[in-house]
């Protein structure tokens, strides 16, 4: 099922939370909704499914206005951030509390037959008669996934699936969840506030900006080309420096960085650890930190202007603090500064 | 030396045993000790009396019907007070709390009033036909008015900590507003409303002053077992005031371990495996 947003605004009292928001899903595409805390993620979301209703603009889904279609009858499947599974019913009973209550009336059998399989897909074979106290964060999650699918939702929409959780838990569901996607192929759009957890899974990344749109595109569109000094630094680990141009060079920091595309005046520059070579360039740096990781060592240096850099290098590297050395910005990205 | 979690735990545990040992266990242990210094034949038959069955049977069908009453009436008070906000609304929710309030015979003496055949609503209901002052309804509407507020305040606070995202979820797998209300909602609340069932159940049986007033007190029609320990008592018959006082009290412990059985049950799902 297609979904399309078109100029979608919501206020809440008096304060404007989704500014015109205008959006197409394709039909089982994986899209996720990145964006600061409070930057609209979750209402525009609820919006789509129906438990907020917009102020104005429309909301399609295929062809037909939703806009006004109530919850329960737009076919969405909504896995909430705290998974809002029934405390006083068995994983099963979650599981099977949507065929229960459908106005398409199912044999008991039918009914037992999807929830076996749905415990199945979701690998919780054998847990069905636990009760939602008696299992980890990250089964329920899956029972609250498998709950939303038990319905056969045309869309299927995720706030923060995987916010509560513990790192390692969160990477294997996110590899899970997208294998369950392929294998379904259903129209699902998910919220994260977490850059890695977007680019990780998402067909398609949506950045949201104080309820504003602010770039949409594949993960390598956004990483490669991000159109804003706000999305560059959202994207994670960008380091800020700031100089004049002149002629496709920056001066910072008593060295330079070549900026070829931009026009003479102030620039903003963002560098990534990756972009940095050490002992190469004309830019004076001074390590303060090593910090050891299990892929490699991350360096943490000063400028002489007192702005700090990180840059990462092989595992074998030697080097400590104090040690003094020019750097090179390889690349970045660089934004004139109005 | 272990270490004690809290300091100053024997002292506080020391009080609450000797307060609870001196106001509660005390008087109850001083009342079954006065019944039974009564021979058990002596016992029966005072218990089993024509007056005494009769008086059971009309605390215990009026208690019942002013439970079931403020179940569901407690239920949907609880239900606005905490759903919906309107003018007024926090006047409302604090004359929730009158009935603790007033002293019961200050209810006792403004409902018979009321309801006197010459009163505001009496006169208004004998023209329909209907008698309250001196009769079990009359009973019923007092205990009605002194246990309202058990209910409400044990169902509102659970339903104001309720989630809304469960009913989001419940809408969004298509559950109707019935079916949400039932299967999702009601469940929940069941604890609650067996906690406040057995209170305002138990404060119906033993309730004296709100209900003398209005009951008319005709032996084997109006009267309460409460009222009937209390003649007992005026005629300086100690012996027979406590054996059936010990009834009522036998069929509160009762009530409060039965409901504690089913509370117990109810929130199975909230243990750990
Ligand atoms: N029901 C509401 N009433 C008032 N303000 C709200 C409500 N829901 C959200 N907001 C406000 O709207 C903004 C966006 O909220 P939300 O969509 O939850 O953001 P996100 O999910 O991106 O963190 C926030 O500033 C929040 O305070
Ligand atoms: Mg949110």
């Amino acid at each position: 099922m297609k979904i399309t947003l078109d100029t979608v605004v919501k206020t809440f009292d008096t304060f404007r939370a989704v500014h015109g928001v205008s959006l197409e899903i394709e039909s089982g595409e994986l899209i996720a909704l990145l964006g600061p805390s409070g930057s609209g993620k979750t209402t525009i979301l609820r919006m789509v499914a129906g438990l907020e209703y917009a102020d104005s603009g429309s909301i399609l889904f295929g062809d037909k206005d939703a806009t006004d279609i109530p919850v329960r009858d737009r076919g969405v499947g909504f896995v909430f951030q705290h998974y809002a599974l029934f405390p006083h019913m068995t994983v099963a009973e979650n599981i099977a509390f949507g065929m229960k209550v459908s106005k398409r009336k199912r044999s008991r059998e039918e009914i037992a037959t999807r929830v076996t399989e749905l415990l199945a897909l979701v690998r919780l074979e054998g847990l069905g008669d636990r009760f939602p106290t008696q299992i980890s964060g990250g089964q329920r999650q899956r029972v609250a996934l498998a709950r939303a699918l038990a319905v056969d939702p045309r869309v299927l929409l995720l706030d923060e699936p995987f916010g509560a959780l513990d790192a390692n838990v969160r990477r294997d569901l996110r590899r899970w969840l997208r294998e369950i996607h392929d294998q379904l192929g259903i129209t699902t759009l998910f919220v994260t506030h977490d850059q890695e957890e977007a680019l990780d899974l998402a067909d398609r990344v949506v950045i949201l900006e104080q309820g504003r749109i602010v770039q949409e595109g594949t993960p390598e569109e956004v990483c490669r080309r991000p159109n804003s000094p706000f999305v560059t630094k959202f994207l994670g680990d960008a380091h800020r420096l700031v100089g004049p141009v002149t002629s496709g060079s920056a001066r910072v920091a008593g060295g330079t960085v070549a900026v070829p595309s931009l026009p003479d005046g102030q620039a903003e520059i963002f560098v990534r650890p990756a972009d940095l070579s050490w002992g190469e360039g004309d830019i004076p740096a001074e390590v303060t930190r090593v910090i050891d990781r299990p892929d490699g060592r991350r360096v943490v240096v000063r400028l002489e202007d007192g702005t700090t850099l990180e840059l990462d290098m092989p595992p074998e590297t030697r080097i400590e603090k104090g040690d003094r050395q020019t750097l090179r910005v390889r690349r970045a990205h660089a934004f004139p500064l109005a | 030396m272990r270490r004690r979690v809290l300091p100053g735990l024997t002292l506080s545990l020391g009080i609450t045993l000797l307060y609870v040992g001196l106001i509660v266990a005390l008087p109850l242990g001083a009342l079954i000790f006065k019944a039974a210094s009564l021979g058990p034949e002596d016992y029966w038959r005072i218990i089993s009396s024509g007056r005494a069955l009769a008086s059971y049977r009309v605390t215990v069908l009026s208690a019942a019907a002013a439970t079931v009453f403020n179940l569901v009436f407690g239920l949907a008070l609880a239900w606005v007070l905490v759903r919906y906000s309107f003018p007024g609304k926090r006047l409302v929710d604090a004359i929730v709390d009158l009935p603790f309030a007033l002293p019961t015979a200050v209810a006792g003496i403004a409902l018979t009033t009321l309801f006197a055949p010459n009163g505001w609503f009496g006169s208004w209901l004998s023209e329909a036909g209907i008698r309250v002052a001196y009769t079990p309804l009359g009973i019923m509407i007092a205990m009605a008015f002194t246990s309202l507020p058990f209910i409400v305040r044990t169902v509102q606070p659970v339903l104001e900590d309720l989630d809304p995202a469960l009913e989001e979820a419940a809408q969004s797998l298509g559950g109707s507003d019935v079916a949400i209300f039932r299967k999702v909602i009601l469940p929940l609340l069941v604890p609650a409303l067996l906690a406040g069932v057995s209170l305002a159940f138990a404060r119906s049986l033993g309730e004296f002053g709100a209900i003398i007033f209005i009951a008319g007190n005709q032996p084997f029609e109006t009267e309460i077992t409460a009222l009937l320990a209390f003649i007992r008592l005026e005629e300086y018959d100690y012996q027979a005031a406590a054996a059936i006082a010990s009834v009522l009290l036998i069929t509160a412990f009762a009530m409060l371990a039965v409901t504690n059985f089913l509370q117990a049950r109810a929130l199975r799902y909230t243990a750990r495996s």
